[in-house]
């Protein structure tokens, strides 16, 4: 078991990842596609079969995608949700709208005395 | 970077406690200011549920009552699988103003890690839909035999 992953960093190499379209499409066709070769992501991407092995080095140091023996023995590339997963606990807090939530609950009260019509539909913060 | 744990906000409510209470606490209360309908066992370990028109739903746990000035909840973070440990607890605290009330909403949790359980499941190379699929095919082949 290595050491507990220090949750900020795991955050920070998701998003670097996902700041590169490069490697923005790598993982969504992963994501989409389940686990592919460096060469099968050369055939669906636009991008040169030596750049996604670099790119795939990267994501594999990162944790984001692992190696794994495929057919032919050629190594494929698998998606890994787990520091997805911690980024998402990052984007939960931004996405948290308590402001607009609150804004509703003062509304309700202060309309409360006074028939109205129904309420606006609250935006969701939760998916 | 930073990352955010905890959120918190306070707003002065023109109303007094017992009113900001029962929109908090009831059914009625949190099915119209925070969902589109809810449900509520108002006891620590009760269950309560938020649903919206989009089809959306929240699972809360209750885990606070103490009318009229403290109530609160743990949850799911949004995004994550419904089996997934890491909740966040939210916490609302009701003080009287000459005025009305003066209400903080705290929320924590957003950083923590996941358990141990969780992560071996992490490291595991059980995860996914294709080891599903795969494991569905070997039940098929097995039962097959």
């Amino acid at each position: 078991m290595p050491a507990p992953p220090d949750i900020e960093a795991v955050a920070e190499e998701v998003f670097t990842a996902l700041a590169d379209p490069s490697r923005r499409g790598i993982l969504a066709a992963l994501a989409a596609g389940g686990p592919a070769t460096a060469t099968d992501l050369a055939a669906s991407l636009p991008i040169t079969r030596q750049a996604i092995a670099k790119h795939l080095a990267l994501l594999a140091e990162a944790g984001l995608v692992a190696a794994e023996p495929g057919e032919r023995r050629r190594v494929r590339y698998r998606l890994r949700s787990a520091p997805m997963q911690v980024a998402q606990q990052f984007l939960a807090a931004l996405a948290r709208d308590w402001d607009r939530q609150l804004d509703a609950l003062q509304e309700l009260l202060n309309e409360d005395a006074a028939p109205q019509p129904a309420p606006d539909e609250q935006g969701r913060n939760r998916s | 970077m930073g990352f955010p744990d905890r959120i918190e906000r306070t707003v002065e409510i023109a109303h007094p406690p017992a009113r900001v209470w029962a929109a908090l606490t009831t059914a009625e209360g949190l099915g119209t200011w925070f969902g589109n309908a809810a449900t509520i066992d108002l006891r620590p370990g009760g269950a309560a549920e938020m649903t919206w028109t989009s089809g959306d739903k929240a699972s809360m746990r209750v885990e606070r009552v103490e009318e009229p000035t403290v109530f609160g909840f743990t949850w799911g973070i949004s995004g994550l699988p419904d089996d997934d440990p890491r909740r966040t607890y939210v916490e609302f605290t009701l003080v009287p103003t000459g005025s009305g009330t003066r209400l903080t909403v705290t929320e924590s949790g957003f950083a923590q890690l996941p358990d141990d359980r969780h992560r071996n499941a992490f490291e595991g190379n059980t995860e996914g839909w294709a080891s599903e699929l795969g494991e569905l095919v070997e039940y098929l082949d097995a039962s097959a035999a």
